[in-house]
């Protein structure tokens, strides 16, 4: 094609790009703008940065030289993590648990009303709409410091969300076993036992399993604002400034992460595939 | 006769092979659910006190609102205006919140966007970056951001600035790695077409790559921005800036009636930010579909 040939088919093609897409160079500039904007109202300047990387330098480096390695405190990071994974796995489980009759209710597959089912959705975006370190927080309060608070927290915040998981997974199922029930005359609760849950279970299932994944994540942090676990070694150590340590425990954190997503990844296969 | 028999074994195998399953996950839930209790000490008369002592809070948390007086000026006990009195101050942290969540996905989404290309499988230029790469990432999003927000309180002080690097590392890692599986699952067409007419690789990634992925890279990005302003109320409880150094303020002084005032406007808005990020993403994946 020659020049002629692309300008006919494009006319615009040779066009400098501000006359050829004005509004490219709008949102560029917009977004340049922001940039600046930002800079200014964080104070962000470079000496500081500056400064923040110089005092960073001896902090990476006590993070990898381990020197009295032998006399850590083990044992505390052992039951650290324990606890951690106790408090994800107890939350998680009680939190499907609840979440089966709730979700199924927040379906519009089970419950016809729509009136009611907007106010659990609603109820539902509500204990979404609030993180689980705030839940944390208000249960620290309540049940005093310890993993107990850190259970509920799990609980509470993945109700939320599970819930609504289940609900959208009962909104997908298949009508057809549904009505078969139906029109053989069984009635309400026995067309929801064996229509709808053989359908749904292995989802339920293996979402429940993927948001233990996720709590084994979560409950890391929960021990910042006291609600037990390995978080609370990561953030006593890190107050102290036992960064070796603390590099240790992010780095066994790592790990637990790591494995429990494989088993968590083997056995929702497992379950998926019968 | 045969048929029949085969496949009512089969069929007995099949239902063994089930049953076995279920026995098994049971187990496997029962014996979680009793260690864990015994790991965390989960003593009843503990939770049972607990109870009444969280309703006796959320209690005292919830405004006392009267409904004579609801519109009456912040003076007056049980107005709105009263139970907010502090607006202001507020609306000013949020809008701190907002902008340290903007501003970190800005540049973490640009720094995962630079590092995609080096983690993506198909185009990275070696195999020893792509795995150094691919590792750094994971250590990114791999560590919680409030363990980051510690750390840079501590290198920078308590600010804003300590969040906003925080959720920068973070966004990077999990974009980065976003990313790169895009950049896997494009078209490899137009880049060889781009190679074979001559171009190098700056021009192979910006006309044969990019417009194929940047609706699905957007959409990434403002996910991710989802999560950042959830992120960004919160980092505030270890100092990193935001309306969460208020609210841990104010649940530790038991200034009751405030926690309630803000946690309600975190609510609204993640939720309204959540709605307006989930209809841009569908208006610029749907353009893109047209």
């Amino acid at each position: 094609m020659t020049n002629q040939e692309l300008v006919k088919f494009n006319p615009k093609i040779f066009y400098p790009l501000w006359k050829r897409s004005p509004i490219k160079i709008i949102i560029f500039l917009i977004i340049f703008s922001y940039l600046i904007f930002s800079v200014k109202y964080f104070n962000i300047s470079i000496t500081d940065l500056i400064n923040g990387l110089n005092k960073m330098k001896p902090i990476l480096l006590s993070m990898i030289t381990w020197n009295d390695f032998l006399s850590w405190n083990f044992n505390s990071i052992f039951v650290g993590i324990l606890q951690t994974l106790a408090m994800a796995f107890l939350g998680t489980v009680a939190a499907s648990v609840i979440s089966i009759p709730l979700g199924l209710l927040a379906s519009r597959q089970v419950l016809k009303i729509n009136f009611l089912r907007f106010i659990i959705r609603r109820f539902l975006d509500f204990i979404r709409g609030i993180d689980i370190l705030i839940w944390a927080l208000i249960f620290v309060r309540a049940f005093g410091l310890g993993p107990i608070s850190g259970v509920l927290a799990i609980f509470i915040a993945d109700t939320g969300t599970i819930s609504k998981l289940y609900s959208e997974a009962a909104d997908n199922s298949d009508n057809k076993q549904i009505e078969g029930l139906i029109s053989s005359g069984s009635t309400k609760l026995s067309t929801i036992r064996y229509g709808l849950m053989p359908q749904v279970m292995p989802i339920f299932i293996s979402q429940s399993l993927y948001f233990f994944e996720s709590n084994s994540r979560s409950a890391v942090i929960l021990g910042i604002v006291g609600a037990g676990g390995i978080g609370l070694q990561l953030s006593e150590r890190m107050k102290a400034q036992y960064w070796d340590q603390a590099f240790f425990i992010i780095i066994i954190i790592l790990i637990m992460v790591a494995l429990i997503d494989r088993l968590s990844r083997f056995l929702r296969e497992k379950i998926i595939n019968g | 006769m045969m048929n029949e028999i085969t496949l009512n074994s089969h069929n007995k195998s099949l239902i063994r092979k089930k049953i076995f399953w279920n026995i098994f996950l049971i187990v496997l839930l029962l014996v979680g659910i009793i260690l864990s209790s015994k790991i965390i000490d989960i003593n009843s008369s503990n939770l049972l006190n607990g109870i009444p002592r969280l309703g006796d809070y959320v209690s005292q948390i919830l405004p006392t609102l009267e409904p004579n007086n609801l519109f009456l000026g912040s003076k007056d006990q049980g107005s709105i205006a009263y139970w907010y009195f502090n607006l202001p101050k507020y609306i000013k942290l949020l809008f701190e919140t907002f902008n340290m969540a903007l501003f970190a996905t800005m540049v973490g989404s640009t720094l995962g966007l630079f590092f995609s290309f080096l983690a993506a499988k198909n185009i990275s230029p070696n195999s020893l970056i792509f795995f150094t790469i691919r590792r750094i990432l994971e250590f990114f999003r791999g560590v919680p951001e409030i363990i980051f927000a510690i750390l840079f309180v501590w290198i920078l002080g308590i600010g804003p600035l300590a969040g906003i690097i925080a959720m920068t590392i973070h966004t990077t890692g999990s974009l980065g790695k976003l990313f790169s599986e895009v950049h896997e699952n494009s078209d490899n067409k137009p880049i060889e077409a781009l190679k074979a007419s001559g171009g190098n690789w700056i021009s192979e990634m910006r006309f044969g790559l990019l417009p194929q992925v940047i609706p699905n890279l957007i959409s990434y990005a403002l996910l991710r921005f989802e999560i950042n302003i959830r992120a960004s109320t919160i980092l505030g409880f270890v100092g990193a800036g935001g309306i969460g150094q208020e609210l841990y303020l104010v649940i530790n002084f038991n200034y009751y009636e405030e926690v309630s005032a803000i946690i309600l406007l975190i609510i609204l808005t993640v939720i309204s930010i959540d709605l307006f990020s989930g209809y841009l993403r569908k208006y610029i994946i749907g353009v893109e579909n047209d």
